[in-house]
């Protein structure tokens, strides 16, 4: 079919990982900020926040991305608004990083050692103030290296975008094979192109993780 | 803004959508079933003494480790077919999902080998164990018991994770979405129902799990510790 490989190919399917670094990002800040409430709704005192949560966090985990993707795609064309497949991935992704992040980030904040918590208690600190002055600093050092790490599942997450039409590395991978009908050489091509986003981050995360192990070894006592 | 809800009309292929959840979950059995052979042998191969076997299996951890399972499913699909072998959509979407999966369980299970401490080999060494005796009751069992929540829910995510097979028109749960979607215009109340069943579906594996665990590991249950 229509003729080789060439340097406009190569054009296109570097837009397209531009795209997958940007939903990437989007996903990242969305699903932060919304993950960080729900961390923190985890742990709330208040038990009707801490179930709702927890119900949001189970329904959100029990259900493929896939599937999300479709609702969000679908649910917000239902309700009559319509959506650009780049806000209705960015939504979904959102909703689906904010659970997994919560998760990971309310492990984080739980882990910090219980008496952090009574000796804050016995300086007369409120809740807040404990919170932001004492546990969030510490949880932020334990929570990098895992958050780093669920960095690289956002990356190759955003693949999936590409079935609501949304034109990241995948879906330009396969317009492209559309035309030239090379599956092979081009899906190759396109996971080298993942990897290469993914593995410095993989590296980097593994790295973290053993500079606080080591940290952490160093301050147990002898 | 005004949102009209039709279930019945889409309630109406509940067979189809079974049929799909069946499917579903046979992809997420065969899977996981293999994925846990290829994942233990890729993590044994990881502490392989031979650098070149320790080292490709390495590459096979990383590589997929970090690309996405959809480009995984396409470049098996059409692997296959550029070497002239044809397969069903289902054996081919076992396939993609098994080499997915082993990777993910190597480093579970290796993390696992790692937890078993020195000197209950080197005492097993002592009792003259044969290599394979020290291999299954020293290192293997203990080790899977100790992973044994992480691999679970590993597989959890699996079944999860095979909707994308839909996209190489495997008849599983999220096909059969696309399909009822676009024969009744329904879409919302469509995948509705579908994100139900998925959510039932990793419940009840997550129940077979630990009922499974409390079978396996009956040392666990006996000093009440959580699975």
């Amino acid at each position: 079919m229509g003729g080789h490989l060439n340097i406009n190919h190569l054009i296109f399917l570097g837009q397209g990982a531009l795209w997958t670094i940007g939903l990437s990002v989007i996903a990242l800040i969305g699903g932060g900020i919304v993950g960080f409430v729900i961390a923190l709704a985890r742990i709330s005192p208040l038990k009707p926040v801490r179930i709702a949560s927890a119900v949001y966090v189970q329904l959100v985990q029990g259900t493929p991305l896939l599937v999300i993707l479709f609702l969000g795609y679908f649910g917000l064309a239902a309700i009559g608004l319509k959506v650009s497949p780049l806000t209705a991935a960015g939504a979904s992704l959102t909703l689906y990083v904010a659970a997994y992040l919560g998760e990971i980030w309310r492990g984080c904040i739980q882990s910090v050692p219980k008496p952090q918590w009574e000796a804050a208690e016995g300086l007369a600190l409120t809740r807040t103030q404990r919170m932001i002055k004492v546990i969030l600093p510490q949880a932020i050092r334990i929570a990098t290296p895992p958050t780093v790490g669920f960095m690289v599942q956002i990356i190759k997450n955003t693949s999936l975008a590409s079935v609501v039409g949304f034109v990241e590395l995948m879906r330009s991978g396969q317009i492209v094979n559309n035309s030239l009908f090379e599956p092979f050489a081009i899906y190759a091509i396109i996971a080298v192109t993942y990897f290469a986003m993914c593995y410095p981050l993989s590296l980097f995360s593994q790295r973290l993780e053993r500079r606080m192990g080591r940290g952490r070894s160093n301050l147990a006592p002898a | 803004m005004s949102l009209q809800l039709d279930f019945p009309a889409v309630m109406e292929r509940w067979p189809s959508f079974l049929a799909g959840a069946a499917l579903t979950l046979e992809l997420a059995f065969f899977a996981t079933l293999l994925g846990a052979l290829i994942g233990t042998l890729a993590a044994v191969g990881r502490g392989s003494r031979s650098s070149l076997i320790a080292g490709a299996c390495k590459v096979y951890v990383e590589a997929i480790r970090n690309t996405p399972l959809l480009v995984q499913i396409f470049l098996v699909y059409f692997g296959l077919a550029s070497l002239g072998l044809k397969f069903s959509a289902f054996t081919v979407a076992v396939a993609a999902l098994t080499i997915n999966v082993g990777a993910y369980t190597a480093e579970i299970m290796r993390a696992g080998f790692e937890a078993i401490p020195r000197g209950q080999i080197e005492a097993a060494e002592g009792l003259a164990l044969s290599r394979l005796q020290i291999y299954w009751h020293i290192i293997l069992l203990p080790a899977v018991e100790k992973v044994y929540p992480a691999l679970t829910s590993q597989f959890v995510l699996l079944m999860l994770a095979s909707s994308v097979c839909s996209q190489i028109s495997a008849e599983e749960l999220t096909a059969v979405a696309n399909y009822i979607q676009s024969d009744t215009y329904r879409a919302f109340e469509t995948y509705i129902i579908v994100a139900v069943l998925y959510v039932i579906l990793s419940l009840v594996m997550r129940a077979g799990f630990w009922g499974l665990g409390l079978v396996l590991f009956p040392r666990r249950r006996r000093l009440g510790t959580p699975l």
